[in-house]
C-alpha cells in the first residue's frame, strides 16, 4: 500500500486509565483479535504506523518515574512523534474536593498526586488525536450514576463537545462497559490509518461514536428479535425468547454486541440471555435503572404487538408445517412420481409450481395425500 | 518485619517510590525507604490515589440491581463481584438457585480464574523475571540461567531456565504470546456460561439467562480441552523457573516474607447442600470446593463462614474517610442472634473526605485497613494473591474430596485427564517450607490455574448430567422483601471477596463490598499495624545487582506483584536516585513512632 506525504510513520498511544475506572477496557482490549493487540504493536497490520503503545497494565517498565517519562515528555511538547491520548474512566468533579483530589496519576513536584484532569488540560491540546474508551470515559458511566460524590463525567463533557485535537479531530467515542474488544481495536486501526494518510477522517455520530459500529440497535442485531415479532415474550430468564418484559433496552441502545458476538463471535448480551442495560449510551444507567424491570417503553409496545404477534405466529406455524414435510415424489415406491420429463415442455414438472405438481399427485394418488407422510 | 528494638548501626536511608506502578490492575503507589548499605528495605507505605463511591451511589437503589452495578467495581474480576453478589441478594431474598445454575456460575467463575491468573502470571508478572528485565537487574544472575538446564525440559520444551526467562519477553517471548491466546480462549469460555466479559450479562439473583443446551456445554468442553494442553506445561514450567532462583539466590526465601496470616471465603458453591439461608452458612460454607478458611502461623484457625463473618473489622487510621462511630447502626445481630460490631462491613457508613496526602503521620490513602479479630487481635490479614490462601486452607481443611481434586490434610492433589499433547497428570501443591513469600504467591498461581481447570471437568460432568435428564432450570422466581440483609462470601481471583447488603423498604439502604485488594493494599490501621504489602516489603532483602545509582527496585515490586494488586489502585521512583534521609537509629521509625 502506497502511503500519503502527509502520512506519519511512528505514533505514540498514551494511555490513561486512572479516571474513574476499572480498568476494565484496558482488560477487554487484549480479548480483541481484529486486530490482536500484539498485531498491532508488533507491525503485522499494512499500512499501520509504527505504534509505541504507553499502557500501565501491559507496560514492560516498573511503574513511576520510568514509566511516566513519555507522559512528562508529551506535556512538554517534546514528543518527537504525534500521539493519540486515550483515556479510560470518567473524569471526576476536582472543584468540589478541598485540598484532596479524587483520582490522581502520578506526583506533582510538590510530592502531590497530580490529577488526571491535570495530566488532560496538558496533554488533550497537545495530542493528535483524542479516544475515551468505555462509557465513563465517554459520558460518564456507572460512576456518574446519581447520588455519586465525584460529580464525574465524560471526556467531551470536561473538554468541550466542540473540542478539536491537534489533528483537527473531535473527541472519538468508543462506549461500551467494557467497551467490546474489536469495537476498540477497529476504531483505533481506522485512526492509525488516518494518521498513515491512508483513511479519510474518522465517521462519527452527533454522540461522537463510530458511525459503522454503533449505528445500529441491539434489537436490529438480536437474534431473538424474531420472536419480538411474533408476540413472543419470555417471562423470566429461563426462556430462550425476547426478553424485553424481563429488562431488555436492546430495541432502543445503539450497540452493534448481539450481532458481532463478545468475542471470536461468542457471547453477548440479549442473544445469549443476558438483558441488555444499555451500558454503551449516554443515559447510563440511571436511565435504565431497576435493570430487570420492563422497560417503559417496552410496555406499550409489546401490548400493540401481542395481537398481531399471536396471528403471525399461528400463520407462521401452520407454514412451518407444511415445510416441514418433504414433497410427496420422495419414496420408495415401483414408480417415479417427481414428473420427470426428459424434454422441455409446458405440461413437464420443471414447469410447474410446487403447488400444481402436489395438486395432480394428491389425485392420482389419494392414499397418500391424507394424514401425515410417512417420515 | 518491625525492627527490633536494641543496639542497631546508625542507617542512611534513601527514600524511593514507584507511583504509579505498572503491570498490576488500578492506582497503586509504594513509597520506601531503602538502607542500601546493608541492601534492605526499612520502611514501606502502600497508597491508592482513586476513590470513586460504590457505597455511597448505591444507597437507594434496587437491590436486583447490584450484581450488575458492583461488577464495574473492576476491570478484570468483575464478575467475581457480580457472582458474590448474586450469593448476597439470595441471601437477603430467600432463594436457593437451581443446580445447573449454581453449576453454570462454578464454570463461569473456574475460567475466570483460568483466564485471570494465566494472563497476570504470563503477561504482567513475568515481565518481571524475562530475560530483558533480569538482564537489568541482575545479569550475572542470567549468566547463571544461561548455563543452567531446566530440570523439566521434556515437558515443557524450554532448554535452560533462560530460555524460559526469554519466552516471557514482552509482545516477543512464546509464552507471553500464547498466554495472551490462552486468555482468548478462556474468556470465550467464560462468555459461554456468562454472556460477556469481564461484566457478566447473563448471571442474575436467583440464577442465570444461559441457555443450557448441550451445545453451550460442548463449546465450553472442547476448549477446556486445548486449555489443559498450555496448563499442563504451566505448572513444570512454573517451578523450574522458582525453584531457580531459590538455588541461584540463597536467601531469596526472605523477599516478601510476612507472617502466615492467610484468609479464604471459599469458592464454587456444592448445589446439593448449598441453600444461601445464614442459618445454615456453616454447613454449606464447608460444603464449598475451595474450603473457606484462616490460617495463622500454619494452623488452620476456622473453615465456619459465619465465624468468619462475625470477626470483620473494617479500621481506618490512614484512610481519606470521617469516621462512622456515631452513624446509625443497621445491623445489630445475624441471624442466628450473634451482636455484629460497629466496625463491620453491614455497620459501615462510607464517608469520603478528601484531603492532602501525608506520607508521613497522616492519612496517605484511599483504601481503608480491613483486619480480622480473632477475640484478641485485630490481624492485618492477606491472600498471598489469592491462590496461596485458597490452596493452604483447602489444603489443611481435608474437606474437598472430587474426582480431579482431593485435599489431603497437607496438600492439594489434582488429576488432570488426557489432552492432545500430554497423558493424565498429577500435580500436588504441598504447604511451602519457604512460608509465605513472593516465590510461594507466584508459585501457588499456576498450581491454582490447574486447579480451576481440574474443577471446571468436575462441574461440566455434573452440568451435562443434569441436561441428560431434561433437567434445565436455570433461573428461580423471587420477591424483592421490604426488608432483609444478605452476606455473599466468594474467592475473587485475587483471593477474599465479601458483600454486606442491607435492604430497607425494598431499597439498598446499605451495601459494602470488600475485595481482597483492600486487604493486602489497606495502609496502616489505627494501631499502627501496617497492611501486607506494606509488611512484606519491610524487611526485605534486597537481591538487585544494580546499586542506589541505577536501582530499579525489581525485588520490591516482584513482591508487591505477588499479591496480585487489583486497586483500581500506583511506585514512583521520585527525585530520580532517590532522596536521601538523615541518618537515624531504626527503631525510630515507623511503627515504633506511634
Amino acid at each position: 500500500m502506497a502511503r500519503t506525504r502527509s502520512g506519519v510513520d511512528e505514533v505514540h498511544i498514551l494511555w490513561i486509565s486512572e479516571g474513574m475506572s476499572c480498568d476494565g477496557d484496558t482488560v477487554s482490549v487484549t480479548a480483541a483479535t481484529n486486530p490482536a493487540i500484539e498485531d498491532v504493536v508488533l507491525g503485522l497490520v499494512p499500512g499501520l504506523p509504527k505504534v509505541h503503545l504507553h499502557n500501565k497494565v501491559l507496560d514492560y517498565s516498573l511503574g513511576g518515574e520510568d514509566y511516566l517519562a513519555v507522559f512528562r515528555k508529551a506535556a512538554r511538547g517534546e514528543l518527537e512523534h504525534p500521539f493519540v491520548l486515550v483515556i479510560e474512566g470518567s473524569i471526576p468533579n476536582e472543584h468540589v474536593n478541598g485540598d484532596g483530589f479524587w483520582t490522581s496519576f502520578g506526583n506533582r513536584p510538590d510530592g502531590q498526586p497530580k490529577t488526571l484532569n491535570e495530566w488532560i488540560d496538558e496533554l488533550a491540546p497537545k495530542a493528535w488525536g483524542v479516544v475515551a474508551v468505555g462509557t465513563c470515559a465517554t459520558y460518564g458511566g456507572i460512576h456518574a450514576m446519581a447520588g455519586n460524590p465525584t460529580g464525574c463525567m465524560g471526556l467531551a463533557d470536561y473538554l468541550g463537545w466542540d473540542f478539536r485535537s491537534a489533528g483537527g479531530l473531535p473527541v472519538v467515542n468508543v462506549p461500551g462497559c467494557p467497551v467490546q474488544p474489536d469495537n476498540f481495536m477497529e476504531t483505533l486501526t481506522w485512526l492509525l490509518y488516518q494518521a498513515a494518510g491512508l483513511n479519510p477522517i474518522i465517521p462519527l455520530d452527533e454522540q461522537l461514536r463510530p458511525t459503522w459500529l454503533f449505528g445500529k440497535t441491539v434489537h436490529e442485531g438480536c437474534d431473538r428479535a424474531g420472536y419480538y415479532e411474533q408476540g413472543d415474550f419470555a417471562l423470566d430468564y429461563n426462556s430462550p425468547k425476547c426478553q424485553v418484559k424481563v429488562g431488555c433496552w436492546g430495541p432502543v441502545v445503539n450497540c452493534n454486541v448481539p450481532k458481532r458476538g463478545w468475542m471470536n463471535g461468542v457471547g453477548g448480551c440479549p442473544n445469549v440471555g443476558g438483558i441488555c442495560i444499555g451500558c454503551t449510551m449516554p443515559g447510563f444507567p440511571d436511565k435504565f435503572m431497576p435493570f430487570m424491570d420492563q422497560p417503559p417503553g417496552a410496555a406499550v409496545s409489546s401490548r400493540l404487538i401481542r395481537t398481531y404477534g399471536r396471528l403471525i405466529r399461528t400463520l407462521r406455524s401452520m407454514t412451518n408445517d407444511t415445510v416441514s414435510q418433504e414433497p410427496r415424489w420422495r419414496h420408495d415406491r415401483a414408480e417415479l412420481t417427481t414428473g420427470y420429463d426428459p424434454r422441455w415442455s409446458t405440461g413437464g414438472a420443471g414447469a410447474r409450481s410446487y403447488r400444481e405438481h402436489e395438486r395432480e399427485l394428491h389425485a392420482s394418488h389419494p392414499a397418500t395425500a391424507s394424514g401425515p407422510e410417512p417420515r | 518485619m518491625e525492627p527490633t528494638v536494641g543496639a542497631q548501626p546508625e542507617r542512611k536511608l534513601v527514600e524511593m517510590a514507584w507511583d504509579p506502578i505498572t503491570r498490576i490492575i488500578g492506582n497503586l503507589g509504594i513509597y520506601t525507604k531503602i538502607d542500601f548499605a546493608n541492601r534492605e528495605v526499612v520502611e514501606c507505605k502502600s497508597t491508592s490515589s482513586l476513590f470513586r463511591g460504590y457505597s455511597v451511589f448505591m444507597r437507594g437503589k434496587d437491590p436486583r440491581d447490584a450484581g450488575f452495578i458492583t461488577s464495574r467495581i473492576c476491570g478484570i474480576c468483575g464478575d467475581n463481584h457480580t457472582t458474590c453478589s448474586v450469593y448476597a441478594q439470595n441471601m437477603a431474598y430467600g432463594i436457593k438457585m437451581p443446580p445447573l445454575a449454581e453449576l453454570i456460575v462454578n464454570l463461569g467463575e473456574a475460567a475466570e480464574y483460568m483466564f485471570d491468573h494465566a494472563i497476570f502470571q504470563d503477561n504482567l508478572v513475568f515481565v518481571d523475571f524475562c530475560e530483558r528485565m533480569v538482564k537489568e537487574t541482575n545479569p550475572k544472575l542470567l549468566e547463571q540461567a544461561e548455563r543452567t538446564p531446566a530440570p523439566h525440559a521434556d515437558v515443557h520444551g524450554h532448554r535452560t531456565i533462560a530460555d524460559i526467562m526469554r519466552s516471557y519477553n514482552p509482545f516477543q517471548g512464546a509464552m507471553y504470546r500464547e498466554a495472551l491466546q490462552m486468555s482468548r480462549l478462556t474468556r470465550e469460555m467464560f462468555c459461554l456460561m456468562e454472556g460477556r466479559h469481564v461484566h457478566p450479562s447473563t448471571v442474575y439473583p436467583g440464577g442465570v439467562g444461559t441457555v443450557a443446551t448441550p451445545q453451550v456445554f460442548t463449546d465450553y468442553l472442547s476448549r477446556l480441552l486445548r486449555f489443559l494442553d498450555f496448563a499442563k506445561k504451566l505448572v513444570p514450567l512454573n517451578d523450574d523457573l522458582i525453584d531457580f532462583f531459590y538455588e541461584a539466590l540463597p536467601g531469596y526465601e526472605k523477599v516478601g516474607l510476612r507472617r502466615t496470616l492467610l484468609g479464604c471465603w471459599g469458592s464454587f458453591q456444592n448445589p446439593d447442600v448449598c441453600d444461601y439461608k445464614y442459618r445454615t452458612m456453616t454447613k454449606w460454607g464447608r460444603a464449598m470446593y475451595v474450603t473457606p478458611g484462616i490460617v495463622v502461623d500454619g494452623k488452620l484457625v476456622t473453615t465456619d463462614l459465619v465465624e468468619i463473618n462475625l470477626g470483620l473489622r473494617i479500621l481506618l487510621g490512614s484512610s481519606y474517610y470521617d469516621d462512622w462511630e456515631q452513624e446509625q447502626t443497621f445491623v445489630q445481630e445475624d441471624p442466628l442472634g450473634n451482636a455484629i460490631d460497629k466496625r463491620h462491613p453491614w455497620n459501615q457508613t462510607t464517608l469520603p473526605k478528601p484531603q492532602k496526602r501525608n506520607l508521613e503521620d497522616g492519612p496517605y490513602s484511599w483504601v481503608m485497613s480491613p483486619r480480622w479479630f480473632d477475640g484478641k487481635d485485630h490481624l492485618a490479614l492477606d491472600t498471598g494473591g489469592g491462590p496461596l490462601a485458597r490452596l493452604w486452607a483447602t489444603a489443611l481443611a481435608g474437606l474437598v474430596d472430587t474426582p480431579y481434586v482431593k485435599s489431603t490434610g497437607r496438600s492439594v492433589t489434582i488429576d488432570l485427564p488426557r489432552s492432545a499433547n500430554y497423558p493424565e497428570r498429577r500435580y500436588e501443591w504441598r504447604i511451602p517450607e519457604a512460608g509465605a513469600n513472593t516465590l510461594e504467591r507466584t508459585r501457588a498461581r499456576a498450581y491454582f490455574i490447574v486447579y480451576a481447570a481440574a474443577m471446571a471437568m468436575h462441574f461440566l460432568e455434573r452440568a451435562m448430567d443434569l441436561v441428560r435428564q431434561g433437567d434445565v432450570k436455570v433461573f428461580e422466581d423471587f420477591a424483592v422483601p421490604d426488608d432483609g440483609i444478605g452476606c455473599g462470601f466468594h474467592e475473587a481471583v485475587r483471593g477474599v471477596l465479601s458483600h454486606h447488603l442491607v435492604v430497607r423498604d425494598g431499597k439498598i439502604a446499605n451495601y459494602h463490598p470488600y475485595p481482597p485488594t483492600p486487604w493486602n493494599a489497606s495502609p496502616r490501621d489505627e494501631y499502627g499495624t501496617p497492611g501486607p504489602y506494606e509488611d512484606a516489603v519491610q524487611g526485605l532483602p534486597i537481591f538487585e545487582e544494580n546499586g542506589q545509582e541505577s536501582f530499579k527496585g525489581i525485588d520490591i515490586m516482584r513482591t508487591v506483584r505477588s499479591f496480585d494488586p487489583c486497586l483500581p489502585c500506583g511506585v514512583h521512583m521520585y527525585l530520580g536516585k532517590g532522596r536521601v534521609l538523615e541518618q537515624r537509629h531504626s527503631p525510630m521509625l515507623g511503627l515504633g513512632a506511634r
